[in-house]
């Protein structure tokens, strides 16, 4: 395995600093409009080579924006990019030809066969019909799909699919992967067979940049992140470091009656660092969990269900932003 | 296993086929085991031919086309073969560049590559005019065996079709990125009807009266088929660049439109 990043073009891959690996995507005060409507509000981003990224944001946050714009398939309405160090207005095909896209939706041929998707799609990065082949049968193989090979793409199922679609984004060995919400739709047995691939495509030193609104798989994936919010970001770091600094160590859920959950907040309120009050439970965060709900019983409350676990990224998105990533 | 490693190795074996081809070999990997496919495209003018130009023609007297004597066969034949042009372009441009548009995402696709919104117009046309240019060297065959050809001119008859091809494929590539709905193609069909029957395809168009001849001469149609008919009755004259130039310059035209429709539908 080389460096994913070698370049015989000197200019393509400008270094940070000195020291450390070059900046893959650099971005400042970046802004994306439709008409009125502003999707990114000025974001600022720094992904080096070798790193896993994530955006993090419900359905809304911008995050299918800043991919597009960073896929170089969408013009930036505001701010600088650099993609590879290249300006996606003026060397489109140059950045795109170094990139492996996974959309959101698939874009799957569904005129040609499994191994035709593969095949063809390299050509259209200029790939000649051998090196188009031999890549195709090992994508296949990595991403076992070889048994469908001949088939037409109707005949996958949904996770099969997402798998042709990462592995056709592999085709033309990018520097850079970006995949827009990879595992949305898929049952949670497909969604670990994809993490399982994305996870040594990154061993392999693979640049992931992927968005998410499952926390659990940014936590699985990303090195870094970045939750997105109404087009801002707002917050940044590893999931650890996210989960430390803005939440507790652990949070104790307590689910009562239907209508209860606002008023017996105030008489709790007081037991926990922060107390969040969502429709169907209350979260109260909190250092010990177990301490917490023995000090709830103390006070002669009897929730219906209770679940003492440890803070994750969704609870960082609630405390950030005050609303769940899933609705 | 190494299923990524340098870009190095793949930017030094690039293929040396111009990105609008690609998306011809795509399309010819689609449709290369579907013999009805090539098979509809084919019949088309010759039934035409059959019906009309020997059926009906046998009511018809020879009669005096540019100063030569020609059977109505022979005049109907470089009509149709001008018509199926247009209508193979038209097909080939409107609803398959739907689907692939709305519907299979294909471009999405396609423009996450290197490849521009210019190689994915000019490959789609070029695939057109490749599939209509075998189906009128096919007709031209036909003709041929049927004594309809009185001239070599006729040998250019090809490359007229493919022009014919380029200026309809082009231009109706273009309406299509603005159609909203299938129903939309009902407009196309509204169109294309009445340049088959009246761009002197089946009569001759020194049958309209004054104005309306000046109407019909500037049909694109209208072009394509005089083009063809003096190609293959041998009557070339300047005149004939005129039809030439009119073509070419509505294909040109539909060429720059399609590439930026597509870039403002598709890159936004």
């Amino acid at each position: 395995m080389s460096q994913p990043v070698s370049h015989p073009d000197p200019t393509a891959a400008p270094r940070t600093s000195s020291e450390g690996p070059p900046s893959l995507i650099r971005a400042t005060g970046l802004r994306k409009s439709f008409g009125d409507f502003e999707a990114v509000r000025g974001i600022d981003l720094d992904v080096p080579a070798g790193e896993a990224f994530g955006f993090l944001g419900p359905n809304g946050a911008g995050k299918s924006s800043t991919m597009r714009m960073i896929a170089a398939v969408s013009p930036p309405s505001a701010g600088e990019l650099r993609i590879l160090g290249l300006d996606p207005a003026t060397h489109g095909p140059q950045i795109r030809a170094r990139l492996g896209v996974c959309p959101q939706e698939d874009t799957l041929d569904t005129e040609l066969s499994i191994r035709d998707n593969l095949v063809v799609y390299g050509r259209y990065f200029g790939l000649p019909r051998s090196e188009c082949a031999s890549r195709a049968d090992e994508l296949l193989r990595f991403f076992q799909l070889q048994e469908k090979a001949r088939q037409k793409v109707e005949s996958l199922s949904g996770g099969m699919k997402r798998r042709l679609t990462i592995a056709r984004s592999l085709i033309n060995q990018p520097d850079l992967l970006l995949l827009d919400e990879p595992t949305t739709g898929l049952d949670p047995q497909a969604r670990h067979v994809l993490w399982d691939k994305l996870f040594r495509l990154k061993q392999q030193g693979v640049t992931l940049v992927l968005t998410t609104h499952y926390m659990d798989e940014a936590e699985q994936l990303c090195d870094r992140l970045v939750v997105m919010d109404k087009g801002e970001i707002v917050a940044e770091g590893s999931p650890l470091a996210l989960i430390r600094e803005h939440s507790t160590r652990e949070v104790t859920e307590l689910r009562f009656g239907v209508g209860q959950h606002e008023s017996l907040a105030e008489r709790i309120d007081d037991l926990a660092e922060r107390v969040e009050v969502l429709p169907d439970r209350l979260l109260l965060y909190t250092d010990d969990g177990e301490e917490t709900l023995a000090r709830v019983h103390e006070r002669g409350l009897e929730p219906a269900a209770v679940l003492v676990r440890r803070s994750t990224l969704e609870d960082v998105f609630l405390h950030l932003t005050g609303r769940t990533l899933v609705d | 296993m190494a299923v990524v490693t340098s870009g190095l190795a793949a930017s030094a074996a690039r293929s040396r086929w111009s990105p609008s081809w690609r998306m011809v070999l795509r399309n010819y990997l689609v449709h290369r085991r579907s013999k009805v496919f090539f098979l509809t495209g084919f019949l088309e003018p010759v039934l035409y031919l059959f019906s009309i130009g020997i059926g009906v023609g046998q009511l018809v007297e020879p009669f005096e086309f540019n100063g030569q004597l020609v059977g109505y066969a022979a005049f109907v034949a470089p009509g149709m073969l001008a018509a199926s042009a247009m209508n193979g372009a038209v097909l080939d441009s409107t609803f398959s560049i739907y689907f692939k548009l709305k519907f299979e995402k294909l471009y999405d696709a396609v423009l996450a590559t290197p490849m521009r919104t210019v190689d994915v117009a000019r490959g789609e046309i070029t695939w057109a005019l490749l599939r209509g240019g075998v189906y009128s060297v096919g007709f031209l065959v036909v003709m041929l065996l049927m004594g309809l050809v009185d001239s070599w001119w006729a040998v250019l008859a090809v490359p007229a079709t493919l022009l014919v091809g380029f200026a309809f494929s082009a231009v109706c590539m273009a309406l299509t990125t603005f159609m909203r709905s299938w129903q939309d193609f009902d407009l196309v069909t509204l169109g294309v009807m009445p340049l088959f029957l009246f761009s002197a395809t089946f009569f001759p168009i020194t049958q309209y009266p004054g104005v309306l001849r000046w109407v019909v001469e500037l049909t694109p149609l209208y072009r394509g088929v005089v083009l063809c008919r003096e190609l293959t009755t041998g009557a070339v004259t300047w005149a004939s660049a005129v039809s030439v130039v009119y073509l070419v310059a509505m294909g040109l035209i539909g060429l720059a439109v399609v590439s930026r429709r597509l870039g403002a539908l598709l890159l936004r």
